[in-house]
């Protein structure tokens, strides 16, 4: 096995298996994430690589992190979205949703149950992604900002963050966007 | 064939109710289609866009019942975007503008909108029965017009369905002539309903049957229903949370125990555990328990609850139930034909409670088991081969490993000989879904022993288009294949492009196959949709054949492109 090291075999080797399961993570991609329908660009030249992998049974893969493959688990949607796991009799598990912000690498993960108000999720927001929001008023929206917090509701329409009741809008919110410059312009930038 | 006059082959036609069998009839002569058409009742349309409706009324005047379905499978899972399609309305338009006499429509997967609703309830006498699964588009406003305007409804059934609760009076809407209800089912909805007007609603419907409430019905409530109600054969409880030494508790449970013909119990979206005993007394009645949304129950409230159902022949539950949990349904439910185990932390894979033990040692204690939805954390070769010998009667196969290309644990292999064991052994299976580390050799078996499969469900499996081929040449009775994320391509895919007028759809995401391979197939078969998905809309700028299609759903149909495709969607 020390031989196999010193000539650095594991870094060539081709073998399916998923992400989280050895450190060379670009060589060991799945059909999985290689699609996935995610905003990142996936390493091109690992698709060739995996007509021909040849399964490596004896290493143990490690399990899926967490929410990474869409669609998997087989779940209706309406059960993910219903079902509330026991953690401890009388607490709710957390609504879970996807923050995106434009010229950002990659999407953040937020969890709304924790947040009381709006106040609190945009501080979080604004430290999250580093950038400012600017003082919100029903009227004219956020102003003093070139960012402005969206969400997409239950039907698939983008809304500004901090009309409707803060309940209405965990139970309709189903990602968050910040919209930047000319973008959002006509939702109440300056 | 002229020996009877038509009134009596009609009548004979009559017994027979099953739509295969009903289709076989019609392709007999001319003359049975002629008379099976006038007096055909009740039609199955799988999918959609396979025919219009202005087919179907043309064929089918007598028409009372339709069944519709939309979207593809994968759709449950996010794989399909938001508005692909599957809307209804232009089906209930064309039938209210014949003379169709609909009574009952029911819908799995559909796009319903509020105006679908109030056509729907307006344009049809004698609407009886309405069936929602899976379905979205539609807010409390659209049943309120269903409740208002359906004079002699008798069925509301809504499964599962992702609604816009404006928490309105729909429920309010129900006039007081209206005492025809057998079914009312809104558990899916999530807003407030009004109490007083559910009571009075149940009171004055004495053919009521099955009632399964929502989270919003507090438990005093249940308590005064099931009260007015003795005769409730189903049951869905909302909310069970109360004080074990109120009042409420105590009436609950001198009409619980009124309630003798109580088979079916489902719901508890809300629960404390500690006062399920309440619930004991209907227990030794039940065929049916679903406690799939009742994640508060568990541990050794829940085994007490299922050791006084010994009849149970149905029962959904979820992971937490543990491998000791099953091991007690295996001692205790001898009728058990029916398993679902749910994930109640789906992404937590490394938490899923139940392995393969509980499997097998459901399959030792229940040898009537036919059908299982099984979601676990891992699988073993032998533990699949022992159930394929306990229960050689499966229908219905369905396992799902949260790792989905976990191998066996014990012996490192890929779970090939189990599934293929499962398939050997049972020769009815009808339909089966595969998961776990697996090679092109479970699909050798597959072709070769599963000769009723009508449905199968791969994901993340195979080495080469060798596992496609296998399956498409052996199963001839292959209605649905639903591919994710698999090494298969063109050569697959082209080998047999007639196979797919003798199936339903097929649908393949994340695999091998190009853009080219799927003209190929269109340009060949122009009795077949060849849908492309492609919401990145690399397709617009990039039409080179070469380029792999991330999804692409397939299925035959008699009247060609639909015009309702959104912009992602390249039918080719």
């Amino acid at each position: 096995m020390a031989f196999e090291k010193d000539l650095n075999l594991d870094a060539t080797e081709l073998r399916l298996g998923l992400p989280g399961s050895s450190d060379e993570s670009a060589k060991n991609q799945t059909p999985a994430t290689l699609r996935s329908n995610n905003k990142r660009a996936l390493p091109e030249e690992s698709m060739s690589s995996n007509a021909t992998a040849s399964k490596n049974c004896d290493q143990e893969t490690a399990p899926l992190p967490k929410a990474q493959v869409v669609g998997w688990p087989p779940i209706r949607s309406y059960r993910k979205n219903n079902l509330q796991p026991k953690k401890s009799e009388g607490e709710i598990s957390g609504i879970y949703v996807k923050v995106s912000m434009d010229g950002a690498p990659y999407l953040r993960k937020i969890d709304l149950k924790v947040f009381k108000g709006y106040p609190e999720l945009l501080k979080a927001l604004e430290e999250m992604f580093k950038f400012k929001a600017g003082e919100y008023s029903e009227r004219e929206g956020y102003n003093g900002s070139e960012f402005v917090p969206t969400y997409e509701d239950k039907d698939g329409d983008w809304m500004l963050v901090g009309d409707v009741p803060w309940e209405m809008f965990t139970n309709s919110c189903k990602k968050l966007r910040i919209m930047k410059g000319s973008e959002a312009r006509g939702l109440g930038c300056v | 064939m002229n020996y009877f006059p038509d009134e009596v082959l009609e009548h004979v036609f009559d017994f027979i109710t099953s739509h295969k069998d009903r289709n076989s009839v019609s392709l007999v002569c001319k003359s049975w289609y002629k008379i099976e058409r006038y007096s055909r009742q009740r039609v199955f349309i799988g999918n959609c866009y396979s025919i219009s409706p202005e087919r179907l009324i043309a064929r089918f005047p007598g028409l009372k019942s339709l069944t519709l379905k939309g979207k593809p499978h994968f759709a449950d899972f996010n794989l399909v975007p938001h508005d692909w399609g599957g809307f209804v309305y232009p089906w209930i338009e064309a039938l209210a503008k014949s003379r169709i006499g609909l009574e009952e429509l029911r819908l799995k997967r559909m796009v319903v909108s509020d105006e679908s609703l109030e056509l729907l309830s307006k344009s049809f006498v004698n609407f009886k029965s309405l069936v929602l699964v899976s379905c979205e588009g539609f807010t409390t406003d659209g049943l309120a017009a269903i409740a208002a305007n359906c004079r002699f409804l008798r069925e509301l059934d809504l499964q599962e369905n992702e609604v816009d609760d404006h928490r309105g009076h729909w429920l309010s809407c129900f006039p007081e002539s209206c005492t025809s209800l057998i079914s009312l089912n809104f558990a899916c909805l999530r807003g407030e309903v009004n109490l007083g007007a559910l009571e009075r609603l149940v009171s004055r419907s004495p053919n009521l049957k099955s009632l399964r409430l929502n989270r919003a019905v507090p438990l005093d409530t249940l308590q005064k229903l099931l009260m007015r109600a003795p005769q409730l054969v189903d049951l869905g409880i909302g909310s069970y949370v109360h004080d074990p030494f109120s009042e409420a508790y105590n009436k609950l449970k001198i009409a619980i125990q009124r309630c003798k013909s109580i088979r079916s119990l489902s719901g508890f979206l809300e629960v404390a555990p500690h006062c399920m005993s309440a619930i004991y007394p209907i227990c030794g009645n039940l065929t049916f328990l679903n406690l799939s949304y009742a994640p508060g129950l568990h541990g050794n409230k829940l085994m007490k609850l299922i050791q006084h159902c010994r009849k149970l022949q149905r029962l959904w539950i979820l992971d937490c139930i543990g491998d000791k949990g099953l091991g007690v349904v295996a001692l205790t439910c001898k009728e058990l034909q029916e398993l679902r185990v749910f994930p109640s932390d789906p992404f937590e894979a490394g938490n899923a409670a139940v392995t393969e033990e509980g499997l097998v040692l459901v399959s030792a204690g229940c040898p009537k088991l036919n059908s299982l939805l099984y979601f676990c954390q891992q699988m073993t070769n032998a533990a699949l081969i022992t159930v394929a010998k306990n229960c050689p009667n499966f229908i219905r196969f369905r396992l799902c490993i949260l790792d989905p290309i976990k191998p066996d644990p014990v012996t490192n292999q890929p779970l090939d000989e189990g599934f293929g064991a499962i398939v050997q052994s049972c020769k009815g299976l009808k339909r089966l879904s595969l998961s776990g580390l697996l090679t092109d050799q479970v699909f050798l078996y597959i072709g070769m022993y599963a000769e009723q499969l009508e449905m199968l469900s791969i994901a993340f499996a195979a080495d080469s288009d060798k596992g496609m081929l296998y399956v498409l040449n052996g199963c001839k009775k292959l209605r649905k294949l639903e591919i994710r994320d698999c090494p298969f391509g063109d050569a697959a895919l082209l080998e047999d492009v007639g196979k797919y007028e003798t199936m339903r759809s097929l649908w393949m995401s994340s695999c091998e196959v190009t853009l080219g391979g799927c003209k190929a197939v269109a340009e060949k078969m122009p009795s077949l949709n060849v849908e492309i998905i492609d919401e990145s809309e690399q397709m617009e700028f990039n039409l080179d054949d070469k380029q792999k299609v991330d999804k692409m759903y397939l299925y035959r149909t008699l009247v060609g492109h639909r015009k309702d495709a959104p912009e992602y969607v390249w039918i080719l």
